[in-house]
């Protein structure tokens, strides 16, 4: 690890599963950008807001897309819901830290909008994916979401660190057909220095989804100089391989398409001077997957959220 | 209606028996009257299989190829011209046989007698063909160029001739761009397919009747033109024979084995190409007529798989070196040296029955044993009903090659049948039985700041348009206000658009017929005015700009407005956001509206097209800067595409905006450009298909 990287970044005061109440700043307005284009923005006031927040009536939400190939299977609406308690080095969405800049979008908007799509979700084999930031930072929005989209029989998709795992209830894990799991580290030191935060709660997370049986695929960011030591990479298949219902591990390269955000945002980024794996180095993490059985996947050209 | 009388078994120069050509094709209403549709149907096997068939190339197909690409295409990419006859102005007949070299001995025929070699085609205008000659680095001939400015009147003479002064002055400031006053227009398929299946005799004895059934009526303009047109028609025909004989073939007789089918096909759209140097030649819908030919000399060991493939790709490789004499201007409008072989394929018969042969999937496989090229232009009719086989091979090409197109076969075939074929790019037509009056396109954009303008060219400052006001004052833009000049403006810019198209095809069916194009279509058809129009996304995004943002003028100093101060947000068209998709779908349906109301002439009928693929930076470069911030001087983006960057919710979004342009507004067609990578298609090469064929298959219309 280069000395010159930060141990952490600072994390935000309050946003783990007890105290996530209070980490829950509603959106103030609607921002600039094209986030949201198309999903009518809230015009709920401040207490009203807070409340159907907490009701999983209203979100946060940063932006939504209709992707191919990479937040799952098929082409997927990908919503990114704003809000996430990890600062992870290498995070390509820093925008999507604060929950307070997102815009209050209604789950029922989100899910009329995903309606228009239940042909394109059939034909290609996709369907949601909820993203962030952490999805799980809202948890009964993403409750109303993932119940909203399983009635009307469209597949459902977690993208998540598991670090809020435990905000994740059962009811809720019903709706849940797939969950994308970001081991950011394989041992607890790097997951720190990585994410600010604790691995243990995402490897707790996995063994309950592996005990719900449902499907996970894990995601792994492979940075040099940051996650791409040989030994935690083994110690990611390791964690990984533990998981009963792994289906696929997607090695994600680095990239740098985020450096603007940081700067935008005025935040210090730690990996201006880091360049993304090149094939071999991608090509040797996949194979430490491999030597233990797993499938591997993930995309050279993939991009890493 | 009498019968085509079906041609004798006769002896030929090789002295082999020819086999009775429809030997075993099933009977029908095609043998009483010109039928190919009725042919095919009763014919053809449908292949529901996999491409696991199909064979590579054959040496003599790879040293083909190869000479051609060291001998010509090499030398052509070096100079831009390989070569230009400038004695000889072409026609069906106008050249004696040529070959690439001793293997050319598949499917024969070239242009000229070398290939690559251009030939003039004067009656269109002298000046374009001077100004191409020259370019060429060559001196064009005294006396060609005495016939064509003294003695013979050309297109582009008689075009100018009528043009009135709105014509020019929107023709000037570049409202109007890229007409086909001074080139061919294109845009017509002849049913090639017809000389292979009854031979040119049995189509001069059908035209012949067709001309003389008239012959006791009494004179009018419409009668003399219908008779002068089929004689020169019966002329063509009678050329190709000439063309055919040149090469050793007779082609009075129909095709009797696939070689010969594909062959006296190929001759039919050689004569077209010879006599005619349309902005587009598309070659029309072969490969289930051609499949038919192939099944029963398969069946008979006349060929192996191996054959068949072989004529497809020499097929292929003939009209890959198509060339016409062009100048750099129209290179510039073009974007290149197209010429449009359009090769129509997939899709569904009325019976529900898929119209995929082998010889689709032959068609496809020349893409992988010559390489990737852009001609022909090969289109697929795709619909979810196609088989799964022929689907994932055609996204498997598709992410190999990027060479393929596609098209909605449903919408397609509720308006025009299942045997139609696309001229160009996007424009549908029955094949021989309907033909397009090629109209380039509008520049909508910069109607929108003469709107604003009153008329004044943002770019020259000049008064192009009168008897209009400007948006007065430095408030911020109203929309209805904007509206409603932009509605007033359209008036006098679809006027003057359809006058401009009335006089050039009037002029070209005078002085540049058709004939050869022409012989092969029934002798009452459909004609289309094919209206297109250039910067939807500018128009649309620059309406919900002043709708949903605050957009004030900037004015010079004699008040022109030249730019724009846009403060706020606004939806942008390609998010598959209503509130600036509905605008672009309402601008579509006005413009058609004002199109339906305008006479066409010889009772064509209106269509409009969104499809810019290709003049976008010409039309950029002449219009300015817009409230949506689209910079003065910079390429439109093509089609119905949205601005560069202003769809951020992912491909798949863009593609539902522009599923809300409604095709009953644009019935030439619509037409959207995506980029994929392929890896942005899936981690695997099966996965890659799967997405590719899931994201043409879900169609875009939102589900309620």
């Amino acid at each position: 690890m280069p000395a010159t990287l930060p141990d952490r970044l600072a994390a935000p005061a309050a946003a783990d599963a007890t105290t996530l109440d209070q980490g829950f700043a509603a959106p103030s307005g609607r921002r600039s950008g094209a986030g949201t284009a198309a999903l009518a923005v809230s015009e709920a006031q401040r207490s009203e807001r807070l409340a159907r927040m907490r009701a999983g009536e209203l979100g946060s939400v940063h932006s939504w897309e209709l992707v191919t190939a990479v937040d799952g299977p098929g082409t997927r609406m990908t919503v990114f819901l704003a809000g996430c308690p990890l600062r992870c080095l290498y995070c390509h969405n820093p925008d999507t830290w604060q929950m307070r800049a997102g815009e209050p979008i209604e789950a029922q908007e989100i899910l009329a909008r995903l309606r228009r799509y239940r042909k394109v979700f059939a034909a290609t084999g996709g369907g949601l994916t909820l993203s962030g930031g952490e999805v799980l930072m809202q948890p009964a929005f993403a409750a109303r979401l993932l119940a909203g989209a399983k009635a009307m029989g469209v597949h459902t998709c977690l993208d998540t660190s598991g670090y809020l795992g435990a905000a994740c209830t059962d009811e809720m894990l019903d709706d849940v057909d797939l969950v994308l799991l970001d081991i950011k580290a394989g041992d607890e030191q790097t997951h720190r220095r990585v994410t600010g935060r604790p691995l243990a709660p995402t490897l707790a997370f996995g063994q309950r989804l592996a005990a719900a049986g449902i499907r996970v695929w894990v995601r792994f960011v492979l940075v040099p100089g940051v996650t791409d030591d040989p030994d935690n990479i083994r110690k990611v298949a390791e964690h990984a391989a533990a998981i009963g219902t792994l289906e696929r591990v997607e090695v994600l390269p680095f990239h740098q398409m985020g450096r603007d955000k940081w700067d935008a945002l005025g935040l210090d980024y730690a990996l201006t001077d880091v360049a993304p794996p090149t094939d071999e180095q991608w090509s040797a993490a996949c194979e430490q997957f491999r030597r233990l059985g797993l499938p591997v996947g993930g995309n050279p050209a993939g991009v890493s959220r | 209606m009498s019968t085509i009388s079906q041609a004798p078994s006769t002896t030929t120069a090789h002295l082999e028996p020819v086999p009775d050509p429809w030997r075993g094709f099933p009977t029908g209403s095609w043998q009483e009257r010109v039928d190919v549709r009725d042919f095919i149907q009763r014919s053809y096997t449908p292949y529901l299989g996999d491409a696991e068939f199909l064979a590579g190339a054959t040496p003599k197909t790879r040293r083909l190829w190869q000479t051609l690409e060291r001998d010509y295409l090499s030398v052509e990419r070096e100079r831009r011209v390989y070569d230009v006859d400038t004695a000889t102005p072409s026609d069906v007949d106008a050249f004696g046989a040529g070959y690439i070299s001793d293997d050319d001995d598949v499917i024969v025929g070239l242009q000229t007698d070398t290939p690559l070699k251009r030939a003039m085609m004067p009656a269109g205008g002298w000046r374009m063909v001077e100004t191409a000659i020259r370019e060429a680095g060559k001196e064009p001939d005294p006396d060609i160029k005495r016939i064509f400015t003294r003695y013979r009147k050309t297109h582009n003479e008689a075009v100018f001739d009528i043009y009135t002064p709105r014509v020019r002055a929107a023709r000037s400031a570049h409202v109007i761009t890229g007409l086909p006053d001074s080139y061919g227009r294109g845009r017509i398929i002849g049913d090639y397919r017809r000389v292979a299946l009854y031979g040119v005799d049995a189509l001069i004895e059908d035209k012949k009747r067709a001309k003389d059934a008239v012959a006791d009526q009494p004179f009018s303009e419409h009668w003399a033109r219908y008779r002068e047109e089929h004689a020169e028609q019966i002329k063509a025909l009678t050329k190709l024979k000439v063309l055919g004989a040149q090469y050793g073939f007779d082609l009075a007789r129909p095709a009797a084995t696939a070689q010969e089918a594909v062959q006296w096909t190929y001759l039919a759209y050689l004569g077209a190409v010879r006599s005619q140097d349309g902005a587009a030649m598309s070659i029309g819908r072969l490969s289930g007529f051609l499949d038919v030919y192939m099944e029963r000399d398969l069946a008979e060991a006349r060929i192996t798989e191996t054959d068949a493939q072989e004529l497809i790709d020499a097929l292929v490789i003939k009209l890959r070196i198509v060339r016409f004499l062009r100048t750099e201007d129209y290179d510039q409008i073009f974007s290149g040296d197209p010429y449009w072989a359009t090769w129509t394929d997939g899709g569904l018969g009325d019976d529900g029955r898929t119209l995929v042969t082998k010889t689709s999937f032959r068609l496809l496989q020349t893409l992988r044993n010559l390489g990737p090229a852009p001609e022909p232009n090969i289109t697929i009719y795709w619909d979810e009903q196609l088989p799964d086989g022929y689907k994932r091979f055609c996204a498997a090409i598709s992410i190999e090659t990027s060479a393929i197109q596609y098209e909605s076969d449903a919408q397609i075939r509720e308006r025009w049948g299942d045997d139609s074929a696309i001229a160009c790019c996007v424009s549908p037509m029955r094949v021989g039985k309907q033909m397009q009056f090629f109209g380039a396109r509008v520049n909508l954009a910069k109607a929108l700041l003469y709107a604003i303008n009153g008329g004044r060219d943002e770019v020259t400052g000049a008064q192009v348009v009168t008897g209009h006001a400007p948006v007065p004052g430095d408030a911020p833009l109203d929309f209805d206000e904007v509206w409603a000049r932009f509605e007033d403006m359209l008036d006098w810019v679809i006027g003057t658009y359809v006058e401009a198209l009335n006089i050039i095809h009037y002029s070209h069916d005078r002085y540049a017929y058709e004939a050869m194009e022409m012989a092969l279509h029934d002798s009452e058809i459909v004609r289309t005015m094919g209206c297109g129009i250039a910067g939807l996304s500018i128009v649309a995004d620059s309406l919900a700009a002043i709708r949903y943002a605050t957009v004030t003028p900037v004015r010079t100093d004699d008040g022109l407005v030249t730019d724009y101060l846009t403060e706020g947000d606004f939806p942008r068209y390609g998010n598959d956001d209503d509130r600036a998709d509905d605008i672009a779908a309402t601008v579509v349906h006005t413009v058609m509206e004002k199109l339906r109301a305008i006479p066409m002439y010889r009772d064509a009928i209106p269509t409009q097209s969104v499809l810019t693929i290709t003049s976008n930076v010409v039309y950029g470069r002449s219009t300015g800067s817009f409230p949506c911030g689209h910079r003065a001087g910079t390429p439109f983006a093509p089609g119905a595409n949205p601005t560069n960057g202003a769809d951020t919710h992912g491909m798949v979004a863009s593609m539902f905006s522009v599923g809300k342009l409604d095709y009953v507004d644009a019935l030439d067609g619509i037409s959207l450009t995506n980029t994929i990578t392929p890896a942005g298609l899936g981690r695997t090469p099966a996965e890659r298909v799967t997405n590719l064929v899931g994201i043409l298959d879900a169609g875009f219309a939102p589900q309620d």
